[in-house]
């Protein structure tokens, strides 16, 4: 099987994240990491693979520092890498880069075609959770987003998988190849063990122009966006704040304060 | 691909199309909203995929529909995102809306984006407000990076899809309700998408408010030590929603489907209480947005207090039922 993961580099949560004047995220701050949530993507790439045989490709689109987005999926036991790096690409909306995924696991599938797209089910900063779907839109292939458990039939050419939704628990099963994003719970990413890490100091990470994917420049980024932002500004913190120890009343202050407050 | 609008050339009376999200006893809360808002955009028309829209046309016309498009899948079943989307665009095509509401949901989010991509539309999923300006575009409002942020932005495109969270705005009747006119399309899908329900099981309901549209939220953490009991009284107290943190789902002590975060529900109630939830960054970015938030936790340092209107530094077990004593005696008094 051949498994194209798709991992995003994003500022780091922990870290004190802001929008650039020109109302951009800002990406400048050196703490940018793999977004967690692509660790469970890479994760189940990659037991896949250890179950069925074949290899798994790490695909980021971002500015330099994406590289070490794709990097700790390496070191994760991903085979090959590919960073999209073009100053094109900058200021993307979803569509724009829905649109230079797509092209990129349309080049990675004419050296050997691809079985299965894996994705995380959002990245921690956009928070959009649509590129999977724009993806398989793109690409022509089935969905089946959010799963929470994920198996797949080698023999059968299908992936079948259960997803909890607001209001049901579906199973949903697609034919090969497919998009399928996967949530927190589908497995516990794995640490890099050091052999692991070392081994990925040899692997190789390809770096592909929009040119190389024959991508118009114009479609995407910037210039391509659908929407653009006209201001972001950080929200006041809350004012009037309270911290009141417990004297064995609390509750009762805390009743008096929601009356007070016209919250019952 | 369908053609594309110019940008800005929304005519002023051109249809404003709002997806319903209905279940067998009738519309969902949000979408009254959706509609509230929809009205300061263009004419209303509704979306109804499926049967039982009769028994829910007063209540649209009551909230300003004046179209609802009943729209029948294949097989009549609920289709999933890729064909919801492909017949919602035959229905903006046929209606001539340059506009589409839907709630934020994961699934919506994705017929959504489904959508604008073959209208060419500009999309904004989990937006807190949307405008038309003067000159016909559309304009919205977002909480981005843990609700820390506000983003206005414009959508460019000369169509416009818009995922709006629940509770953005109040739902208010119009004064003068009247029938929507019902408009029904037969849409035959070239396929299937390649993906098929195997099985699915619809949550039993509860009764109380769904997590996503309570006023009220009350959650528990790891500090429960698995006895929510205390955090169920208070909500019903208050009649509001049970939320967890991650922790509290993954240790099975409350369903999935009430994980508040970054990964789970996000909410935005006038009142979140929160009781043993340290505050983690996953969690709040599900939250931070409500409008009062207390805290009720032993440890004086936990980082939700940097986040709570009213902190209590007690013990839950001891602090939640006094609180929820006193609420029940003064209800009674009133
Ligand atoms: C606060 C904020 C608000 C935004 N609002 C909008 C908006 O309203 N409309 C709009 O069109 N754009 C918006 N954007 C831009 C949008 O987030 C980016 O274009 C982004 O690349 C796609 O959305 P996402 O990151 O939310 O992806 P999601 O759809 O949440 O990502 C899901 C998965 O797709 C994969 N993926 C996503 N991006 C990449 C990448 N660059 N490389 C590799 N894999 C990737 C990952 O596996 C990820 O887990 C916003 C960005 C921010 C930061
Ligand atoms: C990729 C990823 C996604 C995640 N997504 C989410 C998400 O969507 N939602 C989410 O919630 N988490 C999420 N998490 C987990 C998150 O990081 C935290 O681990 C989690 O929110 C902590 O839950 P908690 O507050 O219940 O537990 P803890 O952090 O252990 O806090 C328990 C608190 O209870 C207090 N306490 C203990 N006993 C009492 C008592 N008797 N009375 C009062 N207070 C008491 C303690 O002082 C402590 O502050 C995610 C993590 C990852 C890695």
């Amino acid at each position: 099987m051949k498994i194209v993961v798709c991992v995003k580099h994003v500022p780091d949560l922990q870290a004190e994240r802001r929008f650039t004047d020109d109302g951009r995220v800002d990406r400048g701050q050196g703490d940018g990491t793999l977004n967690e949530l692509d660790e469970n993507a890479v994760e189940a790439a990659v037991a896949l693979v250890e179950a069925h045989g074949g290899e798994v490709v790490v695909l980021t689109m971002g500015p330099e520092d994406a590289e070490d987005a794709v990097r700790r999926g390496l070191q994760m036991g991903a085979d090959t890498a590919v960073h999209v790096l073009d100053a094109a690409i900058e200021g993307s909306d979803a569509f724009g880069t829905a649109e230079v995924l797509a092209a990129a696991v349309r080049a990675i599938g004419a050296e050997g075609p691809v079985d299965l797209v894996v994705t995380g089910m959002a990245s921690l900063d956009g928070l959009m959770s649509v590129v999977p779907s724009l993806l398989s839109a793109h690409l022509g292939l089935p969905q089946a987003t959010l799963a929470a458990e994920l198996t797949v039939d080698p023999e059968a050419r299908t992936v079948r998988v259960r997803r909890e939704l607001d209001h049901a628990t579906e199973v949903l099963e697609a034919s090969l190849p497919a998009v399928v994003s996967v949530t927190d719970q589908a497995n516990e990413p794995r640490y890099p063990s050091f052999k692991g890490i070392m081994a990925a100091r040899k692997k190789p990470v390809v770096t592909w122009t929009l040119a190389d994917l024959g991508v118009d420049p114009s479609d995407v980024g910037e210039a391509g966006a659908r929407t653009r932002v006209l201001e972001a500004t950080p929200r006041p913190p809350r004012e009037d704040r309270v911290l009141i120890t417990d004297d064995g009343d609390a509750g009762l202050r805390l009743a008096a304060y929601l009356v007070e407050n016209r919250l019952v | 691909m369908i053609e594309t609008a110019a940008a800005g050339s929304a005519p002023a009376d051109a249809p404003v199309l709002v997806l319903v999200d209905h279940h067998d006893a009738g519309v969902r809360a949000p979408v009254l909203e959706l509609l509230t808002v929809a009205r300061g955009l263009g004419v209303v028309h509704a979306v109804w995929f499926g049967d039982g829209v009769e028994g829910a046309l007063e209540q649209l016309g009551a909230y300003g529909v004046a179209t609802v498009h009943q729209v029948t899948v294949g097989d009549g079943t609920a289709p999933l995102p890729p064909s919801a989307a492909e017949a919602l665009a035959e229905v903006l095509v046929a209606s001539g809306a340059t506009t589409v509401l839907v709630s934020s949901t994961f699934e919506n989010k994705e017929v959504a984006a489904r959508l604008a991509l073959v209208a060419d539309a500009g999309l904004v999923v989990d937006a807190s407000g949307v405008e038309r300006e003067a000159d016909g575009r559309v304009v919205t409002v977002q909480q981005a990076f843990a609700s820390t942020w506000t983003v206005r932005a414009e959508v460019r495109a000369g169509r416009a899809v818009v995922a709006l969270k629940a509770n953005a705005a109040p739902a208010e009747p119009v004064e003068a309700p009247r029938t929507p006119h019902v408009l029904r399309h037969e849409v035959t899908l070239a396929s299937d998408h390649g993906v098929r329900v195997v099985e699915r099981t619809p949550r039993a309901a509860s009764d109380r408010p769904e997590l996503g549209e309570a006023q009220v939220v009350v959650v528990g953490g790891r500090g429960t030590e698995g006895d929510f009991s205390v955090v169920e009284e208070l909500a019903d107290a208050l009649g509001g929603a049970v939320g967890a943190t991650r922790v509290a789902t993954d240790e099975g002590w409350i369903g999935h489907e009430a994980q508040i975060g970054q990964t789970g529900v996000t909410i935005s109630p006038r009142l979140y209480i929160g009781a043993g939830v340290s505050g983690a960054v996953h969690h709040r970015g599900g939250m931070q947005a409500s409008g009062t938030i207390v805290a009720v936790n032993n440890d004086p340092e936990a980082p939700i207090f940097e986040i709570a209107d009213l902190g209590i530094v007690g013990d839950l077990f001891t602090v939640l039922p006094q609180a929820t004593a006193e609420i029940r005696r003064l209800a009674a008094e009133r």
